[in-house]
């Protein structure tokens, strides 16, 4: 019979222990605000001012109106005009570039006679993430400024009309935010959790406290109740602060937000218990968190990266991966706003995860006490 | 010792190599120390190639297979020429076919989909008279990068099929000759992530590795109060710290050799450069990495503390290095923080070493700062050591 006096003298111990030391309130308070700082303020996928040389071959109305639709789009800074188009290729390999527009000769000839005409498009390929989008913007521009030229209402009408839902100006940090609660729960849950377990059984005095009438289910949920508490303290903060200072949409439920992430954050800190009995010893249950918990969940829950281009094992081990099920159901909470209706095979799968962590914490204690 | 050897230890050089022996032993426990059970070699070497296969097929923002939900309202060749025409370009993939619009925003909702292309009702017929209506995309921006890559791609897709629907329709639309933007990309034709992400991914290693070994080495010994004997011993400071260093050292830049080699030969990253100037750069940013170790030994006290350092200490290295996201998209301040991050300085090296075949010519103002900070962290380092010992 679990008794909640005793568990939450458990608890009282395991917070006052934590109150004490410097490293674990570190990792559980300073490194989530260090990185909500840094992928709030300081990276971005955003591509901005792209520095765009230009060779304009041809000295015409028309080149002319093509290198002004570029200034004009927003999207690139054009830079120096050059002289000789094979001084692309050195502005290139200096970086001081990141795409040259070459316009050949006769190309508003070319273009007044009907026959097709091309520009063309050096780009800085090596960063090919940043060299996709900066085609992408060229060719939008472009193909608006031909349109527009031809100004025929058949040929405009050809443009699709696109919408873009749930994160209308496409910033880096609206997805990579939601992403960021489930990181730091794996760091706040898992890996705190597996120190204190890791170093009770180093320093022996889990053998004491198992010697205590102490039921084990109440050793669990009493040593794992004040890391749910840190943990619920950093959702709320990467939230509020993400909505209120980074202007991160929140659309949904606050109600389901906290419970799944009560959810997620038992079975992420039951997993931590299992990984500190299974190692043993704190250093080595630091590096299984981070191979067995941390990367996996930043890497393969689809947080910034989309797990659909990748190799379909990666994909199917994603399925194994809680982190997912937690990162969908953050997206469609502060994102999409959606509820229950859409999000119930998540809860779902993120229920059958903290029910297998829990019960193999649970029994990693009771194996290690019959040896 | 023999009679030979005696002469040698009253005058200097006998000191020089006494303490070359002693060198050469403390450098033999250390190896000996690090490769010592299956459980560390795993994490010596298997574990940076799981890193590297990990990142070098986890990273990618490239948008393929992406999942598509069509509404098509006319139903006719024409609109179904459009779907085929998405799914030929191997940008996407149709995995549901809805008949109205809650169906589209339920996908898009769970997640389902990313695209939906909402085809009208008469789009074929008012094609052929010569008046199209107007298809509609719709794209889920939670993942921002793969919504703006799939935009483009899908824009032109749709735009290229209806005018050459229409440039066969009976109606005479004066159809303009088409101007085009060719693009071709330097360096990375096939535009490859990985190919971007791998040198980084070696950079990364070093440092991890580097930093992390070191630091677990000093703090061990401390830990385990071994640290008192050796300083009893006639073993010098410097020695300890040399024969601390180099045996890691040798782990690590075998571990950059592997990962550059699998890289090239596996990931087919190009390796366009000169071997000598990428093994110079690896040596000394592997340097800077051993310097950085013992600093982060003198502040953290044991060997997990050094292994959480990863967080507060690493990663933010490796956010501000240019690595994953690019230094220009981030804010003037934060782009000069970055000048003070060695790794920022390797990656940008090993990046073109490997894909713009760049020499010292091009890269002498990424060698400078970082020959500088590496030599400086190894004096620094050096001047702690000796004072904590004092």
């Amino acid at each position: 019979m679990i008794s909640l006096p005793r568990l939450l003298t458990i608890a009282r111990k395991e917070s006052r222990q934590l109150r004490r030391d410097t490293r674990s309130l570190i990792l559980a308070f300073l490194v989530p605000v260090q990185m909500l700082l840094l992928f709030g303020y300081a990276i971005s996928w955003d591509v901005r001012n792209i520095a765009l040389g230009v060779f304009d071959g041809d000295q015409t109305e028309s080149s002319r109106a093509v290198v002004d639709a570029f200034r004009g789009s927003g999207y690139f800074d054009v830079g120096q005009q050059l002289t000789r188009p094979g001084d692309g290729r050195q502005l290139l390999d200096r970086g001081d570039a990141r795409a040259v527009l070459v316009i050949p000769r006769r190309f508003e000839q070319d273009l007044n006679a009907g026959r097709p005409t091309s520009a063309q498009l050096l780009v800085d390929g090596a960063d090919a993430n940043t060299a996709t989008i900066v085609i992408g913007y060229a060719q939008a521009t472009m193909a608006s400024w031909a349109t527009a030229r031809g100004a025929n209402p058949a040929v405009m009408a050809l443009v699709p009309q696109t919408r873009i839902w749930y994160n209308q100006t496409l910033e880096t940090r609206n997805m990579i935010i939601p992403g960021l609660v489930a990181s730091i729960m794996m760091i706040v849950g898992s890996m705190l959790s597996a120190i204190t377990i890791a170093r009770e059984w180093e320093r022996g005095t889990m053998e004491q406290l198992i010697a205590t009438p102490v039921d084990r289910r109440e050793i669990v949920i009493g040593k794992l109740l004040p890391y749910l508490v840190i943990g619920f303290i950093d959702v709320t903060m990467i939230v509020v602060v993400g909505s209120t200072v980074f202007h991160v949409p929140f659309r949904g439920s606050a109600l389901l937000l906290g419970v799944s992430s009560f959810i997620y954050l038992s079975g992420t800190c039951a997993l931590g218990l299992w990984i500190g009995a299974v190692a043993k010893t704190q250093l080595l249950a630091v590096q299984l968190n981070m191979l067995v918990a941390y990367l996996p969940g930043v890497l393969l829950s689809g947080a910034s990266l989309d797990l659909s281009p990748m190799p379909r094992v990666l994909q199917l081990v994603s399925y194994a991966v809680p982190a997912r099920y937690f990162v969908t159901l953050l997206k469609g909470i502060m994102l999409k706003g959606v509820g229950v209706a859409t999000l119930w095979p998540d809860m779902l799968a993120l229920v059958i995860y903290a029910g297998c962590a829990i019960w193999l914490g649970v029994h990693a204690l009771q194996k290690r006490l019959a040896v | 010792m023999s009679d030979t050897d005696r002469p040698m230890a009253v005058v200097s050089p006998g000191s020089w190599a006494r303490s070359w022996l002693r060198l050469r032993r403390l450098f033999l426990k250390e190896f000996l120390q690090l490769v010592r059970d299956r459980r560390s070699l795993t994490m010596l070497f298997v574990a940076p190639i799981l890193q590297l296969l990990l990142y070098g097929y986890a990273i990618t923002t490239e948008v393929r297979n992406l999942s598509t939900v069509v509404l098509d309202r006319d139903e006719t060749q024409a609109s179904r020429s459009i779907a085929d025409a998405l799914v030929a370009t191997g940008y996407f993939r149709v995995t549901r076919w809805a008949t109205d619009r809650s169906q589209v925003a339920r996908a898009l909702d769970q997640g389902a989909a990313t695209l939906a292309i909402e085809i009208p009702r008469g789009y074929s017929r008012s094609l052929l008279a010569g008046r199209p209506l107007s298809i509609q995309l719709l794209l889920d921006g939670a993942n921002a990068n793969t919504a703006t890559v799939a935009e483009g791609y899908a824009m032109q897709i749709v735009e290229a099929q209806g005018a050459k629907l229409l440039a066969r329709s009976a109606a005479d639309v004066p159809v303009l000759a088409p101007v085009t933007l060719e693009s071709r990309a330097w360096y990375n034709p096939g535009l490859e992530s990985r190919v971007y992400f791998v040198p980084a991914i070696a950079a990364n290693i070093m440092l991890n590795m580097g930093l992390m070994l070191t630091a677990l080495g000093v703090v061990r010994e401390r830990e385990q109060g071994t640290m008192e004997q050796l300083l009893v011993s006639p073993v010098t400071p410097l020695e300890i710290v040399v024969g601390k260093v180099l045996p890691v050292a040798m782990v690590v830049l075998v571990n950059v050799a592997i990962v550059d080699l699998v890289g090239i030969y596996w990931f087919d990253v190009p390796f366009r450069g000169g071997v000598i100037l990428l093994s110079a750069a690896s040596l000394t940013f592997t340097l800077a990495g051993l310097g950085a170790g013992i600093l982060l030994s003198a502040i953290a006290k044991t060997q997990q503390e050094v292994s959480m350092s990863v967080f507060p200490v690493l990663m933010p290295m490796m956010l501000l290095s240019g690595m994953i996201f690019p230094i220009s998209s981030m804010p003037r301040v934060i782009q000069w923080l970055t000048l003070a991050n060695p790794l920022r300085y390797q990656i940008a090296i090993l990046r073109s070493v490997f894909l713009k075949g760049a020499g010292v010519a091009e890269l002498w103002p990424q060698l400078v700062p970082m020959v500088v900070m590496a030599v400086g962290l190894m004096l620094v380092a050096a001047w702690r050591f000796n004072r904590r010992l004092a």
